[in-house]
């Protein structure tokens, strides 16, 4: 068992303007059918002026204001992002600015695709105990509208933007995290402003197999290491991407998919902003009682995938 | 052959096993669409050790299809 981490606040922030199915059929060839069926998607949150910033930070606020801490106890500040709103400064230097944390506050940056979050949180585990200041903020957040092809209606359909946040603090409470990579730059890739081509590219059978495959196998090694039974677990929080690949996760884990936390109807692939929306809809809705074990996977580019189980 | 592969079609897409012929389109007839398609090949694997090969996927267009490909592996 190893030292881990206590959420003390959540927050999340999506931009305004929704995208529902039956608009991108003025988009693209495609039907609301089509996508609910293979992806569970309905509506998305777009971008119409808002920045990465603005919803980093408003997500950071409203995580703070519910752990009631102030910009001097954040100690460390790290956003998980493939979209950063600049090459540089970083997206945490944009937060750190904005939100007038403390110059001993290391703020970076940390690219591992919708997988960000979890890597986020063993990051901050191994960190946040050796800084000056109390508190970590964690934000997972992305604008993926901004790197989509929107004449692509394989991919244009199933991402959203938005961002998540966490007020983390160092705890004695059980905590297992796995973090695993199998560098490819194939089925998953957005080659951004380096390559003059920022389309998202996705081959979507292939990455459909990689999750379903280790997704899992993931859940099932955290559980197995923490010695807890998966009937233990009373939240599986995964990387909200389609509703299939968690439907097939419960289906192999032998677990009813009540327990399986679903918000992708309405905000699509937020990429690594979509594990602490999550976390924070649940929070905000009492869902997350005290003392309950809580299993989240995340898994995308990179190839990037990870997991963490952890009290609430 | 057919046998193993009717039963691993119904278990992994759900559907009636009368309707699960030979002659059976996969996509039109069946349901299935491009994800059940990586379903129904992993679960092909699990039951009968072998799958279909990524580049003879887009072939694969009947259950007869199938079981041919299954059964000259």
């Amino acid at each position: 068992m190893e030292e881990g981490l206590e959420f003390c606040g959540t927050g999340r922030a999506v931009p305004e303007h929704i995208l529902t199915n039956e608009d991108l059929c003025g988009m693209v060839e495609t039907s609301d059918e089509w996508i609910q069926a293979r992806t569970g998607i309905r509506e998305r949150h777009i971008c119409q002026g808002e920045t990465l910033t603005d919803l980093t930070v408003l997500a950071a606020r409203r995580a703070m204001e519910m752990a009631g801490i102030s910009a001097d106890q954040v100690g460390l500040c790290i956003v998980a992002t493939i979209t950063p709103h600049c090459a540089t400064p970083s997206q945490a230097c944009l937060v750190h600015e904005q939100l007038g944390l403390a110059q001993d506050c290391p703020a970076f940056d940390l690219n591992a695709g919708c997988t960000g979050f979890l890597y986020g949180l063993e990051t901050m585990a191994a960190l946040l105990p050796r800084q000056r200041r109390p508190y970590g903020l964690l934000i997972g957040g992305d604008v993926l509208s901004r790197v989509v092809d929107w004449t692509d209606r394989n991919t244009c359909v199933l991402f959203g933007d938005g961002a998540g946040a966490a007020v983390l603090a160092p705890s004695k409470a059980p905590w297992t995290c796995h973090l695993h990579t199998q560098g490819d730059g194939n089925i998953i890739w957005a080659h951004g402003l380096s390559l003059g081509q920022s389309a998202i590219h996705m081959e979507g059978q292939a990455v459909y197999r990689f999750a379903v495959e280790t997704v899992p196998k993931c859940a099932m090694e955290l559980a197995q290491q923490a010695q807890l039974p998966l009937e233990e677990v009373d939240w599986f929080v995964l990387h909200q991407a389609n509703c299939r690949i968690v439907e097939a996760a419960a289906r192999q884990m032998h677990q009813p998919k009540e327990k399986f936390y679903l918000n992708m109807q309405h905000y699509g692939n937020t990429s690594a902003a979509s594990i602490p929306i999550a976390l924070d809809e649940m929070n905000r809705a009492g869902m997350l009682k005290k003392g309950q074990k809580i299993l989240s996977v995340g898994f995308g580019a990179g190839l990037t995938w990870g997991g963490a189980l952890f009290t609430w | 052959m057919f046998e193993k592969v009717k039963k691993v079609i119904v278990d992994t897409l759900n559907c009636d096993p009368e309707a699960v012929t030979s002659e059976a389109r996969l996509q039109e007839d069946l349901g299935a669409d491009s994800l059940d398609a990586v379903d129904l090949n992993m679960a092909l694997e699990d039951e009968l050790g072998m799958g279909i090969d990524d580049d003879a996927l887009p072939e694969m267009k009947t259950v007869g299809d199938l079981v041919k490909y299954l059964e000259s592996k």
